[in-house]
This record gives structure tokens, sequence and C-alpha cells, in this order.
């Protein structure tokens, strides 16, 4: 091999070298314990005019993370919802209810699609509600309980054990009529610069999903899969968690957990996966 | 005293005479080190599964040793050869004392 071959195959390696790392999604397919078929990837909806195709961030993950989530016994999320089932038929607070009292014994029967309408807009309320928040109101105003922290292990699981009954079902909030407000400030907020750093949720998971941010592989920051199991946590994470934990990481002071501007934040990015499946509890890393 | 604490284990319903299965277990546990303190710096005593044992009809298949390192919710896979029809019968051994126990029949077919 002479010199001008070795130069030659050098500059080959180097042509092709961002392309190895500039990863993109994977082609991989979601199969759910062989049964529940996922969509990973969807058009996007039509109010989101900057990208063209929406990806679950599963596709976005190592093979032996992706295979924690093909079989529920190897999901450790399932541990969390099993816990969620007997809460659910746990009496508590001063009405003397459980959940089953009012929403029946199989939460698969009263708890089906719901997931995938969160947030979603109260009428007697006046606002925009989580999972979480509607949680909460039911445990203070029709069981007489303490509400559960925002994200505390309990409410998690909860979401967790509510999310499962709607898991393959297509993510479809509405952002229109009354919540329309609150997704405009949420929008606002997606574009907006934060912390010392400078960063917007559409610099990193709009402008760069899967290029690589040191280590990490971006997704395109989608929470359909929420609640997710980290496995550097050990444990279920909720979507104000990863928020907050994303602009702590720009150094900025965060909002709180439940706080209304990760209400607003909660269903603008909702919005952005309207086609993908429900997913969660998924597995990430 | 660890709460929560829930086993699971998935077995075949049936298999060949022989045949080599897949066995998966996990049990949720915090798997408490013992090398981490609260947050007025006491050491938080350790509290783990310290041994796993999987036995068919009396015949021990598998018997583990674990350790504090050993993360939350151990999960364990492992082949078992089965050679006639019975019972996989699975232990996990707690710290504080606690035997947690779980068994599922499997058929020859």
């Amino acid at each position: 091999m002479n010199i001008r071959t070795v130069t030659a195959v050098s500059i080959a390696l180097i042509g092709l070298a961002p392309i190895a790392w500039a990863g993109g999604p994977d082609d991989d397919e979601l199969v759910i314990n062989g049964d529940i078929e996922i969509v990973t990837e969807t058009d996007a909806p039509a109010h989101l005019e900057e990208l063209d195709t929406i990806y679950s961030g599963w596709r976005f993950r190592t093979d032996e993370t992706q295979a924690l989530q093909l079989d529920d016994f190897d999901n450790p999320g399932m541990i969390f919802v099993d816990q969620a089932m007997d809460s659910w038929g746990t009496v508590e607070g001063t009405e003397g209810k459980s959940c089953a009292a009012c929403h029946g014994d199989d939460p698969a029967e009263s708890m089906t699609g719901v997931r995938a309408v969160y947030p979603k807009w109260n009428e007697d309320a006046g606002e925009v509600r989580t999972l979480a928040m509607q949680i909460n109101d039911c445990r203070q105003n029709q069981m007489g309980a303490e509400p559960y922290g925002y994200t505390s292990a309990d409410m998690t699981a909860m979401e967790a054990l509510i999310s499962v009954q709607s898991r393959g079902m297509p993510v479809n909030v509405a952002i229109d009529g009354p919540a329309a407000d609150t997704w405009e400030q949420g929008k606002e907020m997606y574009y907006t610069r934060y912390g010392q750093l400078e960063l917007s949720c559409a610099n990193c998971h709009e402008q760069n999903y899967g290029n690589y941010i040191r280590a990490d592989h971006l997704s395109q920051g989608q929470i359909n899969a929420f609640p997710t199991y980290r496995l550097k946590q050990a444990k279920l994470i909720q979507q104000h968690n990863r928020f907050q934990g994303c602009i702590r990481d720009t150094r900025a002071e965060t909002f709180k957990p439940g706080s209304p501007e990760f209400v607003a934040l909660e269903l603008y990015v909702a919005s952005r996966g309207n086609g993908l499946s429900v997913e969660g509890p998924s597995v990430r890393n | 005293m660890a709460s929560g604490v829930k086993p699971r284990v998935k077995v075949p319903k049936t298999a060949s005479a022989g045949e080599a299965i897949t066995i998966k277990t996990l049990i949720s546990h915090p798997m408490e080190s013992g090398q981490r303190k609260d947050k007025d710096g006491n050491p938080i005593p350790r509290s783990i599964i310290n041994r796993f044992t999987c036995d068919f009809n009396g015949e021990n298949v598998i018997d583990i040793t674990l350790e504090p390192a050993i993360s939350t919710n151990p999960y364990f896979e492992f082949a078992a050869t089965v050679p006639e029809a019975g019972e996989f019968k699975f232990t996990w051994y707690d710290d504080d004392g606690s035997v947690y126990e779980d068994a599922k029949p499997i058929e020859i077919g």
C-alpha cells in the first residue's frame, strides 16, 4: 500500500465518521408482549410545521434498553403498576372510598383511553389539567384523602397504572377551544432559550435529535412514553421531573413540578406527539 | 424491614421432557446496601435479599448468594432442564429474616 492509497483510505474514513456518529432513530419496531403494536414513527401533526416525522424516544435507545420494553416481565416499570394496583383498591381518606369505589375494580374498564387525551381542559375548574392533577382532585375531593406529592412514587405509579390501560392507543390531546391559550403558552416556552447555556427545548429536540450531546443520543423529547423507568435512577420518572432535569441542565432556575408553566409545557409537548402510541411505563437509560 | 416486597416469576406452562427452559424471576426490594447515610449523617442499615434458590421437585436447580452491590429489584434469568412434570419452587431470603416464596407448576406436553 503506497502513501497515496493510505491517504485515500484516511479521507474515506474521515468522510464516513460523521455518518457513523449522527445516529438518528433506528429502524426497529416495537411490539409489546408480542401483542400490543406501538406506533413509534408517524407523520407530524399539522400544527408542527418544523418536523415531517415524529419518533418515540424508544427508537433512539440501544438495543439492550429497547429489549427491556418488549416483555412486561422484563420491564421494571411494571413493578410500579403492580404497586398502584394495590393502591387502587385501598380505601383512604374521610369518605371511606378507594379508586375502585367509583371507577370499578378493573381499571381496564374505566381508564382505557384516559392517558391518551391528557392534559385536558376541565370545564368545572376552568383550567387545563394533567393526569396527576386529576388524580389529586379525586383524592382530595372524592376520597377526602391527602394529595400525593406531584412527582412522588405513589403518584407516578398511579399514572403508570392508568397509562398501561391505553398502551397502543394514539396520543390525541386537544389544543383548540378553551385549551388554546395554555397551548400557546407552552409553545412559547418550548422555543424560549433558558439558563446560562441559553438553550431552548427546540435547540436539542427539534434541531438536533439523532445527534449526540456528549454521550447522550438526543431524541425528539416526546412524552408519549411517560412515566418512564430510567435505568440510571432505578425508578419511574414523570414528565415534569424530566422537564425539570432538562431546564436544570441549561443552568437555569427551574419551574416546580405541577406549576402552571409545566402544565402548559406538558400540553404543548404532548401535542407534538399526537399520533404516536401511548407507551408508558417505558424503559429509558 | 423492607416493605413492598413482591416476588414475580415467569415459567412456561409446558415443556417437552428433557427440554431446557428459560426461567425469569424478579423480586421488588430496595436492596439497601448499608453504605449510605441519611440526611442526618447516620448510616442506613443494610437490608438486602442475601440468598435466592430455585428447586424442582425437591432437587436444587440454582442457589445464589447476593451481595450489597446488587441494585434494587434483583432480576435473575436462568435455564433449567425439565425431566418430568412437577413444580418449581422459588425462595428469597431477606436480611431481616423474612422468607418470600413462590411456586410454578410445569407440565410435559
